[in-house]
Formats: structure tokens, sequence, C-alpha cells
């Protein structure tokens, strides 16, 4: 923008005319430049590394177990994107996860309906994204200082329900979805469910009015309230349905573990946050697409798929992941920091210079 | 005309000593908790007020103590360090690989190590986010990986044994002084350091004027990007600290040491007063906060509650004091308004 800025006002035809293609260059070339489109790069690396480093990349075992391991972590990245686009946080995700765990548990081992059990774990969850919703609406308190209160209460909760002790022997019809994948398909069901989850999200968020009120919340609350915007019941009906989310996970963990525990998923809560932010998600709210998290979604849970493959253990996997994660939101800034800068110097020296300058970054890029 | 030159300058005078007698308030109020509960299990179990778990309390505390004091300097600036769970872990690791290798290590070597590796950790990140202008949460979220992974690679299976740890340097994790463990001593000192200077000196100041409006503090001067890059080196620097003490206290590390402690170091800066979006909170109050949450966790093991129930409950103290300011800072700002209507109504 800055450079057709610098241009518009001269007459010279040349002039008018180089503008006049940096128009067009500047259209075309910024929707290709878009953090998805390096995700997409960042895929095809994948594959080649992946089908490189093992002949047995591309099989059934690897989407299976790539699933199985990361669709969890993608399934509360859904509502916690939502919830970072309107520029709040949710860092009580995975302590909802391993409530949850702990409420079913303990009403499975006091041997109560299998079905009822669900049902009651799944409304344990929208109490809990209730409380953290009524917290940051009514009363207006910073999200980050609520979630990390309710983090530490709800991962309190589910101490007090289970202890030490671990519930396990759920068997049942329910084990299939949590252990194996989805009949004639190499996908695990978490990883089913996050796709389908995945697209009512992207349907809901890029192409309702719903969609498009989370993003204008996201980038200027005031605004948007003032413009008719029921900001606050947006907002408590994403922590609502992130808390429910999250138990619905909570069930997904204990039927795949097939143990209950008051720590389950302890910690994912930044994982979580991390995978959304790598999806181009900006922490401030009001940008991103539902496309990036998928994407960033896929690309590291196949990434760390291959990692595994190659026996690099799942502590060293957080080194690349720390340097992706900080390219993500490095990358696009430098960009931004770039065109700044020739922006200064294109307005203090002469403009055949400044021209030139032109010339020469759009030859560069 | 006197009115009015008494009327602009008392009035800047006055809204700082409300806010400062807020936040004494605030301290006070912490410490008539921690005092109250204190009494309460002493009365129920005369064991509490014994000196050994006093000490106990000081000992288990002080870590905590020391990290919130370094985050509370980054989160006044309006930014956040996630990564300090990480760097304590680092650096308690590669003082004991130091011990392990060395057969007379000294340790104000060892010292040096601890609060260098912490110091460049906080660098790195102080640098990324000024020079940047990324969002320090993403950016620490990103150390915290990349630092525990480094740590993973270079401890991989290794644990550093108690045999290899110098007895002068675990004395420091156990021996008392005017029945005060060194342990305690050290982050108190650092504490009353860091809150003096934070009061009188001037570029400590500033970070509150950064932390109230960034863009106000640049146009008045204030060398914005140099002071939050000194509040991320001094953080990972106390972080680095808390790593030796650590190993002074444990005698023994992995690669997991200190993994998990970053959101509670916020939670004890959030109770302590410390506003998340930067501006206001001392750093006396965010200690507090750290010892709060720790006698809570030691009072309920004495009042036989079971310690099941400590995190549900340092959760639900999170809430009520977060709560709480909220309604404290909406009463002020309405006194404070109502008193400029009044000055305006002469």
């Amino acid at each position: 923008m800055p450079l057709v800025g610098n241009n518009t006002s001269t007459t010279s035809p040349d002039e008018t005319l180089l503008s006049a293609e940096k128009q067009h260059w500047s259209f075309s070339g910024r929707s290709l430049f878009r953090w998805e489109s390096a995700l997409v790069l960042f895929f095809v690396f994948d594959l080649v590394y992946g089908g490189t480093s093992s002949p047995d990349f591309f099989s059934r075992n690897t989407i299976f177990f790539a699933g199985i391991n990361f669709g969890l972590i993608a399934i509360m990245a859904l509502p916690e994107m939502l919830i970072i686009t309107t520029g709040e946080i949710d860092l009580s995700v995975a302590a909802m996860l391993g409530l949850a765990c702990s409420s079913f548990g303990y009403l499975f081992e006091h041997h109560v309906e299998v079905f009822l059990a669900m049902f009651l774990t799944l409304c344990v969850g929208a109490v809990g994204g209730a409380l953290n919703g009524f917290l940051v609406t009514q009363l207006g308190l910073p999200s980050i200082a609520v979630t990390i209160g309710t983090l530490t209460m709800f991962r309190g909760l589910a101490e007090v329900i289970l202890g030490t002790n671990e519930v396990s022997g759920f068997g049942g019809p329910w084990t299939d979805a949590g252990t194996n994948a989805i009949p004639g398909t190499p996908f695990a069901w978490a990883f089913g469910i996050f796709v389908v989850l995945a697209l009512i999200y992207g349907a809901v968020l890029h192409f309702t009015s719903t969609g498009r009120s989370i993003f204008a919340i996201g980038l200027q609350e005031e605004a948007a309230f003032f413009s008719g915007i029921r900001v606050k019941r947006i907002k408590f009906n994403l922590y609502l349905i992130s808390g429910i989310v999250c138990a619905f996970v909570g069930l997904l963990y204990t039927y795949e573990t097939n143990t209950a525990r008051y720590d389950a998923g302890t910690g994912l809560e930044l994982n979580v946050v991390a995978i959304v932010l790598f999806g181009g998600i900006s922490i401030f709210g009001g940008r991103g697409t539902m496309l990036g998290v998928f994407l960033s979604v896929i690309v590291v849970g196949i990434f760390d798929q291959i990692l595994s493959n190659n026996n690099v253990s799942s502590q060293e996997q957080s080194i690349v992941f720390g340097v992706l994660l900080l390219a993500s939101v490095i990358l696009p800034n430098a960009g931004r920091g770039y065109r700044a800068v020739r922006k200064r110097i294109g307005s203090k020296w002469p403009r055949s210079q400044s021209l030139n300058e032109n010339a020469a970054a759009i030859s560069d890029l | 005309m006197s009115v009015v030159n008494e009327l602009s300058l008392s009035q800047p005078m006055k809204t700082h000593r409300v806010a400062e007698a807020l936040s004494r308030a605030r301290e006070l109020a912490i410490l008539v908790v921690i005092l109250v509960i204190f009494a309460g299990t002493t009365i129920k179990s005369h064991d509490f007020a014994h000196v050994t778990s006093i000490q106990q309390l000081f000992t288990n505390g002080s870590l905590f103590l020391l990290l919130a004091v370094g985050e509370t300097m980054v989160i006044v600036t309006r930014n956040v360090d996630l990564s300090v769970g990480s760097t304590l872990g680092i650096s308690a690791f590669l003082v004991g690989d130091y011990f392990t290798h060395n057969a007379h290590p000294s340790l104000v070597l060892a010292f040096v190590i601890g609060l260098g590796v912490g110091a460049f950790c906080g660098a790195v990140i102080g640098f990324i986010v000024t020079v940047t202008k990324v969002p320090s949460l993403v950016v620490s979220l990103a150390a915290l990986y990349i630092i525990r992974g480094i740590l993973n690679i270079i401890g991989l299976g290794v644990q550093i044994e108690p045999t290899a740890i110098p007895l002068s340097f675990q004395k420091i994790g156990f021996e008392t002084w005017a029945g005060l463990p060194w342990i305690f001593i050290i982050p108190v000192v650092v504490t009353l350091v860091v809150a003096f200077s934070m009061r009188s000196f001037r570029p400590m100041r500033e970070l509150y004027a950064i932390g109230s409006n960034p863009a106000a503090a640049q146009l008045a001067g204030v060398p914005v990007a140099r002071r939050v890059f000194t509040a991320f080196v001094i953080s990972g620097t106390l972080a680095g600290l808390g790593g030796v003490l650590f190993l002074s206290e444990f005698a023994t590390v992995n690669a997991t040491a200190g993994s998990g402690y970053e959101l509670l170091v916020i939670a004890s800066c959030v109770i302590g007063g410390v506003a998340i979006f930067g501006g206001s909170g001392t750093v006396i109050g965010a200690a507090l906060g750290a010892i709060l949450l720790q006698i809570i966790n030691q009072a309920l093991v004495v009042v036989n509650v079971s310690p099941f129930w400590d995190s549900a409950l340092a959760g639900a103290l999170i809430l009520v004091t977060v709560s709480f300011d909220r309604l404290l800072s909406n009463r002020a700002s309405l006194a404070l308004r109502l008193k400029d209507s009044a000055a305006r109504g002469k």
C-alpha cells in the first residue's frame, strides 16, 4: 500500500504506468502472500521429509496414529480459536478435560448408566464453561487471569473427585471410538470428529453474521458493541461451548486410554494455544482463518508423527515446535516492518531514488 | 488564578496518593489473610507454629517468591514471561552439570553460571519482543518450548545425583541464619531490593508508565524498548537464581525441573494484586501472593483436610481476588470521578 500511496499524486505517464502495475502486483501478491500459503509449504515439506526419512511413511498407520495422537488437542483448538479471535483466551481447556475425565470415572465407578454419566459429564463442562463466561463477561475480568484461576480450580476439583484413584475397565462399544479407526478409512475417530467440527466451526465463523461479529469484537470491541453486536452474549456462548467441547474431549480421552485419572491432559493448554497461534491467528483477536488452524493441526500432527517414527522423543520435538511458533509470528511481522522501513526511506529520499528503491524491491520480490 | 494552580497541582498528587493507599491496603489484606490462616491452623494444631514448620513454609515458598518478583516486573510493563519455569530448569541443570564435571567447583562460579544462563534466556526473549514487536505471550510461549527442548536434548536420561553436589552448596538449601533458611533469605533480600527500586528508582518507575500507556510513555521520552528489555533480563536472571536455589534445595535435577511453574507464578502475581494488563501492582504484593499459595497448601495438611483440596482452593482464591480487585478499582475510579466533578463544580 505505501508503494502506491507514494506515487498516485505524480503525473508522469511512466510513473502512472508503474504505479498501476504495482497496484496489480500488490493485489495478487498479497492474496498469495498469506500465512496459510506458508503452512501449505510446511505441509509439502512434511510429506517430502516424511517420505524420504521412512519407507513406511505413506501408509495407513501414519495417518491413523497421527490422528489418534493429535486429534484431542486438535478438537480443543477449535473453540480456543474462536475465543482468541474475540481477543480473549481460555487457558482452562486441559483442566476441563481432566475434570471431565474425573467426573466420568467417578460416575462410572458408582455404576451410573453410561449414557447418563456422559450426559452429566457434558453438563459439568457446560457449568465450567459458563463460570468462565460469567466471570469474563458479567464481571468484566481479564480472561487470562480468570482462566488461570479456573484452570487451577478445575484441576483441583478433578483431584478432589478421584484423588489418586485410577478408574479403568470401561469397555463397551465406546472403546471403539477411542482406539480404532473409522470403519473403511485410515482415520482415527478423534480426527474424524475434528474434521466435522472444524467444518461446522469454519462455516459459522466465515459464513454467518455471528462469525463476522466474532471478528468485529476482536478488532474493536467497543465499536462492535455500539454497532449493535451482543458482545457479552457471544463471548459467554463461546466459553460455554468451549467447556462442553472440552468435556467431550475428556470422554474421548477416557475411552482412548481406558483409564480415568485426575491428571489427564496436564499442561496441554499451552499446546492448544500454540497450535492456534501457529495457524496464524492473532493473539490480539480479529484476525485469522479456520483454514489456518486446520492446516496448523495437520502440519504439526504429521510432523510429530514423523519425528516419533524417527525415534525423536516428544520432549525434543518441542524445540522444533517452539521455533515454528516463533517463526509464525515473526515472519509476517518482519514483512510489515520491512514495508514500514521502505515507506520511511521512500518519503525521505528524493522521488527518483525512491522509485528506484521501489523498482528494485519489486524485482527482488 | 491561584485556585486553578492549586487544582492542577494537587489533582495528580491526589490520584497518586489514592493509588498508593489502595496498593498498600492490598498488601495489608493479603498479610492479614496469611496471618488469619496461620493463626487458625495453629489453634487447630499447635505444631503449626513450630519453627521447623515455618522454616518448611519459607523453604517451599522461596522459589515461587523469586520467580513472582521477576514476573511482576515484566507484567507491570504489560508483557508476560511464560518461560520462567523452563529457564529455572535449564539453569539448575547446567549448574548441576558444572558440579558433576569439576572435581573442585567454586560456588561463586556456580552462581555466575546459573544467573548468566537465566540472563541470557531473558535477554533473547527481551530482544525478540522489543525488536520485532511480537506479543510477548507468543514469544515467551515459544521460548518455553525451545528452552525445554534444549534441556531435554542435553539432559536426556541424565539425572544429576546428590553425591555430585558439594556439601557447602547444599548447605544453602538447609542451613539457617537466625532461624531463617538461607534459601529464604536470598529471595527476600532480592524482593526488598527490587521493591525499593520500583518505588524510588526512576528507570524502574518508568516500567509503570510503560504498562499504563506504552504510547504515552514513548512520547514522554521513556526509552520503552530498553526498559522492557531490561525487565525481561531481570526476570530471566531471577529465574536463573531460582535454578541455583532449586539445585541447592533438592540436590538433584533432571530435565523436567520447573515444568509447569509458569502459570503458578502468574497466579501468585494476580493474587498479589498485579494487574495482568500492566501499570499497577507491587513486588511485595506478588511475593505475599506466592507465600499465601504456599501456606494454604501447608495448612490443609495440618488441619487434616485432604490435600487434594489444595488446587481447588487456590483456584477459587485467584477468582475471588481478581473479582475483588475489580470491585475495588471500580469504587476507586468512581470516587476519583466524584472528586473531580466536585472540584470542577467549585
